[in-house]
């Protein structure tokens, strides 16, 4: 009875051994690495020593991770928190008002700037940013001279940036949620004489507070893992203006060639990652009980 | 005939919406919908006029004389079908290992009852959180140790690995709606498991596999960081990498054939969106992650 039951796991194996080498390897590897001073070339990269906890000293000590560790969390806070999560909401509300034709039309062209591959998406921006691009033309248009957004005003380009890839996202979720409101509990509050910010605040939202919050877990996780759209746009500059957490892992690593430094920072950020996965899976265990 | 059906149409519209104020905030949510829309677009206006215009700067502007040269220009197979053809070869090969992988491991877990399900569930959930590009460093490193960096295969592997545990939830979910009664009855004839769950459960649930399948070539297509990372021989890089080193590097940029290399390179991905939305619904890409 038990080798059977075990045999009915069998088709698990293929899995668990991909996630096992593939992902929770580099993970373990990583938190190793952090605590050595390999290197991507000469005698540290053959043989790496053990340095205790030197990589994190310097970390704290040395000015990039702390500002680096600011940038993400503006970048996170102002592109999916307020930008792509509120955006979405209200992207999803102004369909379920408007014409079916308009809320199709621009349904399509939030989930184009999503759907197309990331380095096509970056380029884009990048263009619409640039000093003679897009932006600018229509800034210029009204009267005004635009910065040079790139140059001058790096984090707020890659903020709008990633507001524009991501929004589709929220939008998806907000629409699904919104469809599943069920539509005698709004009437009634309309019977009662609620008017639409009443509705919107005291039922709509909290119908839907639970996908809210997933919603929040999911893009705040892809946002700090965001580094293409960086990369293309600003490349973490001018003078690391724009370097957040995986930019800064990158350059350290593969840049400068100091592993140890860079996997000490990608441990920082996949701890931060797990600490969000495990609200995100406990908050997914409470909607199901 | 028309003119009735849209007579009714419209009689069921003001009576559902009535009164003039209500109509007066649909107008109005039309306008910020639209405007919003516009903003969105924006940004991809440049993309498409750069790519008919063999004088394309930053500017967006309307071409003084449009033609195809971008397009013909960047119809190599040095710069655009080889880089295409390991796009394809490295999603297909994710898509496939993915699906395959999630399929076998969905199987016992929606299947049997076992008290190592829901922790292994939310195990892999658990995975899905972990930040891609953080791990890029260390698999860096574990590629140098085992010899698998610039390897095609190992990339697939690990590309398909960073997206199996969506590909988990999604398959499970999917076959969780397939009934179990019809393998019963093929049980009860004597079919093996893996029998049924070939000619009874997969069939039952291609749409599902197309959508899991598609959504994960999707994701391996537009992958940049990854391949960037782990393939170093300009023979084995993909449409992502090999757009980014090419015009990135070599001084000048030809901004019109960029757009027009963008454009050629996007084409796949959105007609397969075309195809999975309108048969699944938009909600397809949630489905696993959202419905738990």
């Amino acid at each position: 009875m038990r080798i059977r039951r075990f045999l009915r796991l069998l088709p698990v194996v293929p899995s668990v051994l991909l996630l096992l080498v593939f992902l929770l390897a580099p993970v373990a590897w990583s938190f190793y690495a952090s605590f050595t001073d390999a290197a991507l070339s000469g005698k540290a990269a053959r043989d790496p020593q053990w340095v205790g906890a030197d990589n994190y000293v310097r970390m704290f000590s040395d000015d990039s991770f702390p500002l680096a560790a600011w940038l993400t969390v503006v970048f996170v806070a102002a592109s999916a928190v307020l930008g792509q999560n509120v955006l979405g909401l209200l992207i999803a509300l102004l369909m379920t008002r408007s014409r079916r034709a308009v809320a199709s039309w621009v349904g399509t062209a939030v989930v184009a700037a999503w759907v197309l591959p990331e380095i096509v998406a970056a380029f884009a921006a990048y263009a619409y940013f640039n000093r003679d691009g897009t932006l600018n033309q229509v800034l210029g248009a009204f009267g005004s001279a635009g910065p040079d957004w790139l140059y001058s005003f790096p984090l707020v380009a890659i903020v709008l940036a990633n507001t524009w890839r991501g929004t589709a996202f929220s939008m998806l979720v907000y629409r699904a949620a919104l469809a599943d409101v069920p539509r005698d509990v709004t009437e009634a509050a309309l019977m009662d004489g609620a008017r639409g910010w009443q509705r919107l605040a005291f039922i709509t939202l909290p119908l839907i507070r639970s996908s809210i919050a997933t919603n929040l877990m999911l893009i705040t996780l892809q946002t700090l893992a965001v580094f293409t759209l960086i990369w293309v746009m600003t490349a973490g500059g001018p003078a690391n203006a724009s370097t957040t957490l995986p930019v800064l892992a990158y350059q350290e690593a593969f840049k400068f060639g100091d592993i140890g430094y860079g996997t000490a920072v990608a441990s920082v950020l996949i701890l931060l990652g797990m600490v969000f996965g495990a609200v995100y899976v406990r908050l997914l265990r409470e909607q199901k009980s | 005939m028309m003119g009735s059906g849209l007579r009714a149409r419209f009689r069921t519209e003001s009576t559902t919406t009535g009164g003039s104020s209500r109509s007066t905030a649909k107008l109005g949510a039309d306008i910020a919908l639209a405007v919003i829309g516009v903003c969105f677009v924006a940004p991809l206006v440049w993309l498409l006029l750069a790519s008919i215009d063999p004088q394309a700067g930053y500017q967006t502007k309307v071409p003084v004389a449009p033609s195809t040269e971008n397009f013909r220009a960047v119809m190599t197979p040095e710069l655009l079908f080889q880089p295409l053809a390991n796009s394809f070869l490295l999603s297909a090969g994710t898509a496939v290992v993915n699906v395959l992988a999630a399929v076998l491991a969905a199987y016992p877990l929606s299947r049997y009852q076992s008290r190592f399900n829901k922790p292994f569930m939310y195990t892999v959930l658990f995975g899905t959180s972990l930040p891609v590009t953080a791990i890029m460093v260390p698999v860096y490193g574990l590629f140098v140790q085992l010899q698998f960096l610039d390897s095609m295969a190992a990339t697939i592997f690990f590309m398909a690995t960073t997206t199996l545990p969506m590909a988990i939830w999604m398959t499970k979910n999917f076959m969780d709606s397939v009934p179990l009664e019809l393998e019963e009855a093929a049980w009860v004839d004597g079919a093996s498991t893996m029998a049924t769950l070939r000619s009874i459960v997969l069939p039952l649930m291609r749409q599902g596999l197309g959508v899991v399948f598609i959504f994960v070539f999707i994701q391996a297509w537009g992958n940049f960081f990854v391949p960037f990372i782990l393939l170093l021989s300009t023979g084995k890089q993909p449409a992502a990498v090999s757009i980014f080193s090419f015009f990135g590097q070599h001084g000048a940029i030809a901004y019109g054939q960029l757009a027009a290399f963008s454009i050629l390179y996007s084409v796949p991905v959105l007609v397969l969106y075309a195809l999975v939305s309108r048969g699944m619904g938009n909600s397809f890409a949630l489905s696993g992650a959202m419905k738990g």
